[in-house]
């Protein structure tokens, strides 16, 4: 199993446990899971809805790509911990990292 | 006042396939979408990204399934508010429906079709305590006349072309532009970057890199901002316009104080016929929710077929539908 925790909009943290081998993104996890993850585009890294703060385990994820690193500079409130959820793959790298989800909550 | 039969909310696919659709029936349409073009997500966001899964066609650009939409609807002349967010839907007495947008155009019509995809595109704010009290007093999120800017003293914030394009546009026409942005360096176009560097070169602009946007002031309109940089330093700026150029997501907005029985973010719908609980008010596309509902394209379309054949009855009261196959009746054109 992978486990790492998310924390949503109240800043209540989740623990999360996807068996290995699946093929999800975090973003579709997420959705998944009902946190407020519009994935607009579908997860092609052109829309910047599912922009997740990595508080923890950062440097263990794979690099981002330029596309999206160009989308995450769009946003008003990307910080240097920002990613796209929908560019990380479910995979033993996060293990153990704690996701902040930044998109905005739903009215 | 616009009047026509069918008021489409949203000219993305589905809405525009729904032009055609109703055209078969010899129904009008009017469509309404806030973005500036038409094509709604695929023109917005992903015009050159290929789909798979269109019937008839093994791949296609979406911007290009967005011309064939426009060409294969033509015939029926549809009609265009573009760059407007519906605001308020009324039911009048005779079971018209009376439509107004945020910029004061007003649609009448028979039924009213919401094919408003994921919401409507809304520009992202930066978070500022208080900036709704200086929207429209300073703060705006769109150029829609540069006019506006001639003399002035303007902020801009953001990294994309939008922000670049418009410092480089607006530097000519008002008196002083500052572009704000978080990052050492510009991930736009490098024509675009290479120009805004030259400009600030030739201090025609002011650029703060590493610098984000921190507080807003202002006596009922706004008189300034500051911001911060990496070091913290902070710079009080005076100006009479904060453009930020954040990009666009979707929100439900105004539909979802309608009236409308919702699931989550989307409308309620009858599978017989696409219709919401308001008679004479459908939603096809993405905007709907049913038990097995699939967010395709193609299962829009569907949704637009079935709908035309039900808004036949308010639209045409006292005709009888009769069913015609393209093949054999032709597209009429209006």
């Amino acid at each position: 199993m992978i486990t790492f925790h998310v924390e949503d909009h109240n800043g209540s943290v989740k623990l999360i446990e996807i068996p290995e081998g699946i093929t999800l993104s975090l973003m579709e996890v997420l959705k998944a899971s009902e946190y407020s993850i519009q994935a607009t585009c579908g997860g092609m890294a052109l829309c910047a809805t599912c922009h997740v703060e990595v508080k923890s385990g950062l440097n263990a994820l794979p690099p981002p790509k330029e596309s999206e690193l160009d989308m995450i500079d769009t946003l008003p409130n990307a910080t240097n911990l920002s990613r796209l959820a929908c560019q990380i793959p479910v995979t033993g790298y996060l293990e153990n990292a704690l996701f902040v989800v930044k998109t905005p909550k739903s009215p | 006042m616009i009047s026509t039969d069918i008021c489409i909310i949203g000219a993305g696919p589905v809405g525009l396939f729904a032009v055609f659709e109703a055209g078969l029936l010899k129904m009008r349409c009017h469509l309404v979408d806030v973005l500036p073009q038409i094509g709604g997500q695929l023109s917005e966001i992903y015009p050159k990204k290929p789909i798979y899964d269109i019937p008839g066609f093994p791949e296609i650009n979406a911007g290009e399934l967005v011309d064939n939409l426009r060409t294969q609807i033509e015939p029926f002349k549809p009609t265009f508010t573009l760059g407007e967010k519906v605001s308020s839907l009324l039911r009048n007495d005779d079971g018209t429906f009376t439509l107004s947008t945020t910029d004061g155009t007003t649609i009448q019509c028979r039924v009213v079709v919401i094919a408003g995809g994921l919401g409507c595109f809304e520009p992202r704010k930066p978070e500022l305590e208080n900036i709704e009290h200086f929207e429209g007093k300073g703060v705006v999120y769109m150029v829609k006349d540069p006019e506006t800017f001639r003399d002035k003293k303007l902020i801009i914030a953001g990294g994309g072309d939008s922000a670049l394009d418009w410092t480089i546009h607006l530097a000519d026409i008002a008196k002083h532009v500052t572009l704000i942005h978080r990052n050492e360096s510009f991930r736009g176009a490098p024509d675009s970057a290479e120009k805004v560097a030259e400009l600030a070169r030739s201090g025609r602009i002011n650029l703060l890199l590493n610098t984000n946007l921190q507080t807003i002031q202002g006596n009922g309109t706004m008189k300034s901002i500051s911001c911060v940089d990496r070091e913290k330093r902070v710079t009080e700026l005076d100006a009479d316009f904060l453009i930020p150029l954040f990009g666009l997501s979707p929100k439900l907005g105004p539909i979802a104080d309608w009236g409308l029985n919702m699931d989550k973010q989307a409308i309620v719908v009858n599978t017989l016929d696409y219709s919401t609980n308001i008679e004479g008010v459908y939603a096809i596309g993405d905007i709907n929710s049913y038990p097995g509902k699939l967010k395709l394209i193609l299962c829009g379309f569907h949704e637009a077929a079935l709908m035309a054949q039900s808004a036949f009855r308010f639209v045409y009261p006292k005709q009888k539908l009769s069913f015609k196959y393209t093949t054999v009746n032709g597209v009429n054109a209006f």
